[in-house]
């Protein structure tokens, strides 16, 4: 009985965190992109900025991040004004406020190997595209993505183990709720706090052979691509 | 080059006290404030030093079960010293309560808590915070306080865990929780609660959040630990343990 409670709550901590990570990629995915192109290109003076906002996540303790993230949206902070105004309640202690916690802590996982990448490809090859007469969009589609592969495949696979593996984050604004916001390293640190240290090694070798999988694919898959992880631009 | 060096450290060997020691003390997370307050009236009278390591009770065991440095612990719950102790990890006959702790239904804002807990029947609210019951002891007692008052299951929908009491504080403290079940000594100053609105629940409601120390092995020789685990249970500390709410 008790046995089965435990694996029904481990899987449901693992689907859920899947969920989490991939719609987190997804979204980082999408909005990375511009983004990416702009600080890739951009000679504006915000170009500094910007890249240190992003980069942020990569130097700042996730207990610190998650602190802020559960003022801000909280009743009295400036977003959780907002969301409450616009009828959408709290964020915190939802899964939607796990989902905008991690687009955060996973930016520069994302934005960072894309950058790279627009920056090698360089400018040449769209002005070459561009003289053949071909829109901005047909550019995009067929001539940056395909070049922008590698970096493309290290964002969406830095983005997803990452996310997998947040954990100061999820703890702060999660509120460790069973199906809804108790992910799999929130769950393994419950095991610890709480002595059951057999379904502790038992997730967290899990997480193990699914990092050094999920790595040892990318450099495979990867191999003249951006293999330092987390170096800057 | 070197002289200077030697004289200062020889100076610091000379001028230490004979007796003076060094005591590494983990705390639990609810106890916080009063150790504070205790360790600096210690090192004031005796003139040991006090390290202060704050955390859970379940992190603090495993990181002793695994070498850490600590001479003193201060749990936030009985199992897990006793636990120590019959695993031989500590100084026999060293364990004792030092302190009963105490649960408040609190709200961060006046008048959201009225003093005979019947905001919880009228379940007027969007989320309440609670330590989680499998690891803080403060979570225990807010489960059996709510299971006593029939109210569980009703209330259970709208359960935030903290994964401890500090945690689950904040939860409230920032109002993503309108309410919720901590310490008393957490928001206990000069004999009332300091901020918001809040209900300290009866203590036949759940039962008594026995906190227990104990001597860790390694201090076996440690005089300034003895001096101190013997502090604790002084009337000096013990007036310091009731100013922040805690039983003894």
């Amino acid at each position: 009985m008790a046995a089965d409670a435990g694996y029904a709550a481990t899987w449901s901590a693992v689907a859920l965190t899947l969920e989490l990570a991939g719609l987190t990629t997804l979204i980082l995915l999408l909005i990375g992109t511009p983004l990416a192109w702009w600080l890739a290109r951009t000679r504006s003076w915000w170009k500094g900025p910007v890249g240190a906002l992003v980069a942020l996540p990569l130097v700042l303790p996730p207990s610190v991040l998650g602190f802020y993230l559960l003022v801000a949206l909280g009743p009295a902070g400036p977003v959780g004004r907002i969301t409450e105004a616009l009828g959408l309640g709290l964020l915190p202690f939802t899964f939607a406020g796990l989902v905008v916690g991690s687009v955060l802590y996973s930016m520069p996982f994302v934005v960072q190997p894309i950058q790279n990448a627009f920056e090698a490809v360089g400018t040449r090859p769209l002005e070459v595209a561009a003289t053949l007469r071909a829109s901005p969009l047909d550019t995009f589609w067929s001539v940056l993505l395909p070049l922008a592969r590698p970096g493309y495949l290290t964002a969406t696979v830095m983005g997803f183990a990452h996310t997998v593996g947040e954990f100061g984050v999820v703890l702060m604004i999660g509120g460790n709720i069973p199906g809804k916001t108790r992910v799999m390293s929130v769950q393994i640190y419950d095991h610890v706090e709480a002595l059951e240290y057999a379904q502790a090694h038992w997730l967290s070798a899990g997480m193990l052979v699914f990092a050094f999988v999920v790595l040892l694919a990318l450099y495979l898959l990867n191999p003249t691509g951006q293999r330092r992880i987390g170096a800057g631009p | 080059m070197f002289a200077p060096a030697l004289a200062l450290l020889a100076s610091l060997l000379l001028c230490a006290p004979a007796q003076a020691g060094t005591v590494q003390v983990a705390v639990a997370a609810n106890f916080t404030e009063p150790m504070k307050a205790i360790a600096a009236d210690f090192e004031r009278d005796t003139g040991n030093r006090v390290e202060l390591s704050f955390g859970s009770t379940g992190k603090f065991y495993a990181q002793i079960k695994n070498g850490a440095p600590f001479d003193l612990f201060l749990s936030a719950d009985e199992a897990t010293p006793e636990r120590l102790e019959r695993e031989g990890g500590i100084v026999p006959g060293s364990r004792f309560t030092y302190a009963i702790g105490r649960l408040v239904l609190w709200s961060a804002q006046a008048g959201v808590v009225d003093d005979q807990g019947a905001v919880l029947k009228g379940n007027a609210f969007k989320a309440i915070a609670v330590a989680n019951p499998k690891l803080a002891p403060y979570g225990a007692a807010a489960i059996q306080t709510l299971t006593k008052l029939g109210l569980l299951d009703q209330v259970q929908p709208k359960i935030v865990q903290g994964e401890n009491i500090a945690q689950t504080y904040a939860f409230v403290a920032t109002g993503n929780a309108e309410l919720g079940f901590i310490a008393l000594s957490q928001v206990w100053a000069n004999g009332r609660i300091k901020s918001g609105s809040g209900w300290v629940v009866p203590d036949d409601l759940h039962a008594p959040i026995r906190q227990d120390a104990v001597l860790l092995a390694r201090a076996r020789d440690n005089n300034a630990a003895a001096a101190l685990l013997a502090y604790l249970r002084s009337d000096t500390a013990r007036a310091v343990i009731h100013s922040f709410g805690y039983g003894t």
